[in-house]
């Protein structure tokens, strides 16, 4: 086992077509994906949408119905779990309660009967710091001081690919913020592959460098937490990340931008962000993107260009303020209400209910989405 | 609330705690006591005088000893052979997904819900069409006992069972352990409180056994059988000091236990 003893370094992961199927329901559909070497990757999707499924078959937990699992090369797909160089770290932590910290850190090197444990389970437990606590049982820690001997029993294996199902799921908002840096903390420390799979976007957005967003068993859209958010490549993906306004209109010419035609109104897309650039689509964008003016006024933020699009004739039908910034609900003429978030830094007005205002946002904020596709695709989670 | 009715209030418990608890070890201590008694008549139950003779002369009623130690051997097999099934039947249950896994369940509870005297009078049926009639006694008892006790292992081993978390035992997998590793090393000590606690049950319920053993002994006398026959000419004293000495024996068993817990907690 002299293999283990090399400095730790992640390997590149590569899932081929891989399906798993339940009786008649078809948890992962011909999944193909890539992880690279060293990458914190996270797998986001609602639950349901095969996240843990697919981290259970890398595990070797669950077996595939078919397709590939790629390490490094080799299709382990088929290996037993105590076969892979991969370890987890659960969701409820599954540490063993009649074993000590000390003992369940050591578990993974007294199995592969890896010699001169103390001194590196010693090391492990500084690195999540937790030194202090070797000879108590699980019971006697905190969640989050079990949720970090999870993690030093896993990683004290160096695998070539560590697995985070939901792991900070069970942990308060304080807690999980602070365990979110830890994490990312870690893995830049060790270099190992981490495959995070997590239903929170914020959680995902803050730690991983590569997020693949899920759905009914398909990746909906792989990429990095920027380009996901600015430039979602479905309606499920930008309301799942985030919020967004999707905006009815119908493409009247295609060219370096695309211009669409919105409820009379003439707006400009850039053509790098056009999903369609023919017929009906959705143009979205963020609210935090769009810009409130009195009815009438020139969109007036710093560096505003005015190649940007107006929309006239809204009403502020609701006014939420949230501290940072301030959630308007705008009524358009057509029905339609568009959430807009604005900062509460003194450069905008304030509005109130039944005030007329104008909306305003500029091309390269904007993206356009195929109008087939379900408008409200991935809210609520 | 005055302070006087607080502290009434406060002490209530304690003082219907106490009550309980006195009811549950009077006929205990009674027991005890009468280890010591000096009897003038065999028929005669009342303490009439301190001795330490039927200590010290535990086996002097012709027939006590070797009834006590067939009853241990009895109940040594019978706990042997019924926590070894049960523990199998009760992993087969709850971690196997098998035809008629539903009706194995209930039929196992089955000999715990029928009347023992319903259950001693058809084995004997069932020994006598067997053409073993003449030769019941240790190995029938034996059998007898088994198979009341594997319904109680079954049912104590599954409900620990049941509430093991499998996700452990996956960890265990994915941490290099194999699955006879994972059974050693994981499964095995978590469910062993509840195969130590099915044993013991076994034991007493052996050891206790009358109904089901009077149809099925053949000439084989236990410890219950002893007694039994004891009483019609008048208990000796001696079977309370047998009695005291169970009493003891369980005590000990459960301090022990209770000091190794508390020793792992402060581990």
């Amino acid at each position: 086992m002299t293999e283990t003893q090399t400095p730790a370094a992640g390997a590149q992961l590569s899932l081929r077509a891989l399906t798993k199927r339940f009786e008649k329901f078809v948890a992962v559909d011909a999944l193909d994906l890539d992880v690279g070497a060293g990458q914190f990757f996270a797998l986001l999707g609602p639950s349901g949408c095969g996240k843990t499924t697919t981290l259970r078959m890398i595990a070797g937990l669950e077996e595939p119905t078919s397709g590939q699992i790629l390490l490094g090369g080799d299709d382990i797909a088929r290996l037993k779990p105590y076969k892979r160089p991969v370890n987890t770290v659960f969701q409820n932590y599954a540490l063993f309660p009649h074993l000590n910290i000390f003992e369940n850190v050591a578990f993974g090197l007294r199995r592969r009967r890896i010699g001169n444990v103390k001194p590196k389970v010693d090391e492990m437990l500084e690195l999540v710091q937790l030194g202090a606590m070797a000879t108590r049982k699980p019971s006697q820690l905190s969640g989050g001081q079990q949720q970090r001997v999870a993690l030093a029993r896993a990683l004290i294996n160096q695998p070539r690919i560590l697995l985070l199902d939901e792991p900070l799921g069970a942990l308060d908002l304080k807690l999980r913020r602070q365990m979110q840096l830890e994490l990312k903390r870690i893995q830049t420390e060790v270099g190992i592959t981490f495959i995070h799979v997590t239903h929170d976007q914020e959680e995902a957005m803050t730690m991983a460098d590569t997020i693949a967003v899920m759905n009914n068993g398909v990746v909906e859209q792989l990429g990095g937490p920027t380009e996901l958010y600015d430039n979602p490549a479905t309606t499920f993906v930008s309301n799942f990340l985030g919020q967004s306004n999707l905006i009815r209109g119908t493409v009247k010419t295609a060219g370096a931008d695309v211009v669409v035609d919105v409820h009379g109104t003439t707006a400009a897309v850039p053509a790098d962000r056009a999903r369609v650039t023919s017929g009906d689509v959705w143009v979205g964008v963020r609210p935090e993107k769009v810009e409130l003016t009195a009815a009438g006024q020139a969109a007036g933020a710093p560096g505003t260009t005015q190649t940007g699009t107006t929309l006239a004739g809204g009403v502020v039908a609701e006014v939420a303020f949230i501290g940072v910034s301030t959630q308007y609900l705008v009524e358009m003429p057509w029905g339609q209400q568009l959430t807009v978030f604005v900062q509460n830094n003194g450069a905008r007005d304030d509005f109130r209910p039944g005030d007329p205002v104008d909306v305003h946002w500029r091309g390269e904020h904007t993206f356009l989405l195929d109008a087939a596709q379900d408008a409200h695709a991935g809210e609520e989670e | 609330m005055t302070r006087v009715g607080r502290w009434a209030a406060d002490h209530a418990v304690l003082f219907v705690a106490g009550l309980v608890l006195l009811y549950m070890f009077l006929p205990v201590s009674f027991v005890v006591l009468m280890s010591f008694n000096d009897p003038v008549s065999r028929l005669s139950y009342e303490f009439q005088g301190f001795t330490w003779d039927n200590w010290r002369n535990m086996c002097a009623p012709a027939g006590l000893c070797s009834s006590l130690l067939t009853s241990i051997q009895i109940g040594l097999a019978a706990t042997l052979g019924a926590t070894v099934l049960g523990t199998l039947a009760a992993f087969a249950l709850v971690r196997h997904r098998f035809r008629g896994r539903k009706a194995t369940s209930v039929l196992i509870f089955l000999p715990m819900a029928t009347p023992e005297v319903v259950m001693g009078s058809s084995l004997l049926a069932l020994f006598a069409a067997g053409g073993l009639a003449g030769r019941l006694g240790f190995w029938s008892i034996l059998i007898a006992h088994i198979m009341f006790c594997l319904s109680f292992v079954v049912v104590t081993v599954k409900a620990r069972l049941a509430g093991l978390d499998s996700t452990l035992e996956q960890a265990s997998m994915d941490l290099y352990a194999s699955e006879w590793t994972t059974f050693w090393r994981v499964t095995m000590p978590l469910v062993f409180p509840g195969i130590m606690a099915a044993a013991m049950l076994s034991f007493s319920l052996s050891f206790d056994d009358f109904i089901i053993t009077n149809f099925n002994h053949g000439n084989t006398i236990t410890f219950p059988m002893f007694v039994w026959g004891a009483a019609q000419r008048g208990i000796p004293p001696q079977v309370n000091v047998v009695g005291s000495l169970m009493f003891l024996t369980a005590l000990l068993l459960v301090l022990v236990s209770t000091g190794i817990g508390r020793r792992k907690q402060a581990a």
